[in-house]
C-alpha cells in the first residue's frame, strides 16, 4: 500500500461530507444556516481538492483531483462511513458534522509536524476551521439536546443512528499506517482523548448520554459503502461523466 | 523600463500590491497579507500568493487579477501558490485592519487564544461599542461573521480570526 492512497482516504472524507452539507444549499431551515453549512462544505471542499492534487501527484499516474472526483465509482471510494450518511433531519446533519470536527481538530493540529509540506499547508488552515465547525455544531447539539421534547427526542435519535460509526474514524488502514510511518500523517487512533473530551464536554451540556457500541460499523475504506454514497456520487458525478472535462 | 533590478522588483510589488481582493475591495491583497512576495526570477515577475480559507472562491480571481496586474505593467508574469505556512489574520496590515473598519467590516480580534465554546468581545466598527452579539458564525463570505451591535442596533460583518 502507498501514502498517495492514504491521502486519497482523507481527500475522499472531505469530499464526501462536503457534498453532503452542500444539500442543504437552499433548504436550511433558516437563512443563517443556508450560510453557514455550505460555508462549512467550501472548508471541507477547498481541503478535499489539495489533498487529491497531493495524492495524484504522488500516484504518479497523470490523474488529477477532477479525476480522481469524477472518474471513480463507490467501490473506489474509500472515505469513512459517517461522512456519507444522509442528512436526515438537522440534528443528524449536526452530530455527523461534530463527530467529524472532533475528529479532524486534533488531526490536523498534529499534522503539523508532518514530514509533507503540502500536508502542513492544509493543516495549518483545516485544524483552525475544524475548531468552528465543532462550535457551531456543537451548539446546535446542545440547543437540540436541551431544547423542547421533539428536538430532544430527534437528537437522542441522531445519537442512536451515528454512534455506530464513530470507531472507524480511529482505525488505520494498510495505507494508512504506513502514511504515518513515514510520518506523513498522524496516527489516527491517538485522537481518542481529544475526540472524547469534546464529545463528553457536549454531550453532557446537551442532556445525552453516549450509548455504548458494541459492534461499530466499518468498510468505507475498503470501499463497502451504505446505500446513499452511490446516490450521492450520481449527482455529483453526472455532469462530468456526460460533459467530461467541463469547466466553468 | 528601469534597468536596475532593484527598482523593477519594487515597480513589480507596487503593480502587484494595489490589486484590490474581489471580496472585499477596500483593501489590497498587500494588505490582506494574501500576496506574500514578488521577486525577479530571469526576468520573470514571479507573485508568492496564499489562500485564505481552505475553500475560499476568490483564490483563482486573486491569482488571475495578480497576474494581469504584473503584466500591465510590463512584466512576464508567473504566479506560486504559497500553502505552508498557512494564512493567518494576524498578516492583515494595521492599514488593513482601519481600512476593513471604515468599510463597515469589523478586524479580527487577535491575541484572544479562541476557546471552545469561548467567545471574543467585537467593538462594533461603527459606534466602537463592545455590547455586541454574534448572530452567526458564518457570514457573506467565507471569512466573515455576522455580528450586532447592541447600542447602535447596526447589523455588521465581523472578519473572523484565524
Amino acid at each position: 500500500m502507498a501514502v498517495w492512497e492514504a491521502l486519497l482516504e482523507l481527500a475522499d472524507d472531505h469530499l464526501v461530507l462536503g457534498h453532503r452539507l452542500s444539500e442543504w444549499c437552499g433548504h436550511a431551515p433558516m437563512l443563517e444556516e443556508d450560510l453557514a453549512l455550505p460555508n462549512m462544505a467550501l472548508d471541507l471542499i477547498g481541503s478535499a481538492r489539495t489533498l487529491y492534487d497531493l495524492a495524484g501527484t504522488l500516484e504518479g499516474k497523470g490523474r488529477d483531483e477532477d479525476a480522481l472526483a469524477y472518474f471513480r465509482g463507490e467501490r473506489d471510494y474509500r472515505n469513512c462511513l459517517l461522512v456519507e450518511r444522509p442528512n436526515e433531519d438537522f440534528a443528524h446533519t449536526v452530530l455527523r458534522q461534530l463527530y467529524f470536527a472532533a475528529f479532524m481538530k486534533p488531526y490536523w493540529d498534529r499534522a503539523m509536524t508532518s514530514t509533507n509540506a503540502v500536508v502542513q499547508g492544509v493543516a495549518g488552515k483545516a485544524g483552525k476551521e475544524m475548531a468552528y465547525h465543532i462550535r457551531h455544531a456543537g451548539e446546535w447539539v446542545i440547543r437540540l439536546g436541551d431544547g423542547t421534547e421533539e428536538s430532544a427526542r430527534r437528537m437522542a435519535d441522531a445519537v442512536e443512528a451515528l454512534s455506530i460509526y464513530v470507531d472507524e474514524l480511529f482505525d488505520s488502514s494498510d495505507a494508512a499506517q504506513d502514511a504515518e510511518k513515514a510520518g506523513v500523517l498522524p496516527v489516527r487512533a491517538e485522537m481518542r482523548e481529544a475526540f472524547d473530551a469534546v464529545i463528553a464536554d457536549v454531550f453532557s451540556q446537551a442532556l445525552l448520554t453516549q450509548p455504548d457500541v458494541a459492534y461499530g460499523q466499518r468498510g468505507g475504506r475498503t470501499g463497502q459503502h451504505g446505500e446513499g454514497l452511490g446516490h450521492l456520487l450520481a449527482e455529483m458525478q453526472s455532469l462530468h461523466r456526460a460533459h467530461p472535462g467541463a469547466t466553468w | 523600463m528601469n534597468l536596475s533590478g532593484e527598482s523593477d522588483a519594487g515597480a513589480a510589488w507596487a503593480a502587484a500590491a494595489a490589486v484590490p481582493d474581489p471580496e472585499v475591495p477596500c483593501v489590497s491583497v498587500a494588505e490582506l497579507g494574501i500576496l506574500r512576495w514578488v521577486r525577479l526570477e530571469e526576468g520573470v515577475a514571479v507573485a508568492g500568493v496564499t489562500p485564505t480559507y481552505s475553500g475560499c472562491p476568490a483564490t483563482l480571481a486573486i491569482e488571475f487579477a495578480v497576474e494581469a496586474a504584473l503584466r500591465e505593467a510590463g512584466f512576464e508574469a508567473r504566479i506560486e501558490r504559497l500553502l505552508s505556512p498557512a494564512w493567518t489574520t494576524d498578516w492583515i496590515t494595521e492599514e488593513g485592519r482601519e481600512k476593513l473598519k471604515a468599510y463597515g467590516i469589523a478586524p479580527p480580534v487577535n491575541g484572544g487564544k479562541a476557546t471552545l465554546f469561548g467567545s471574543v468581545s467585537v467593538a462594533c466598527p461603527r459606534c466602537d461599542s463592545l455590547e455586541t452579539e454574534r448572530l452567526s458564525e458564518f457570514g457573506s463570505t467565507a471569512c466573515k461573521a455576522q455580528y450586532r451591535c447592541i447600542s447602535c442596533r447596526e447589523p455588521f460583518d465581523y472578519f473572523k480570526c484565524i
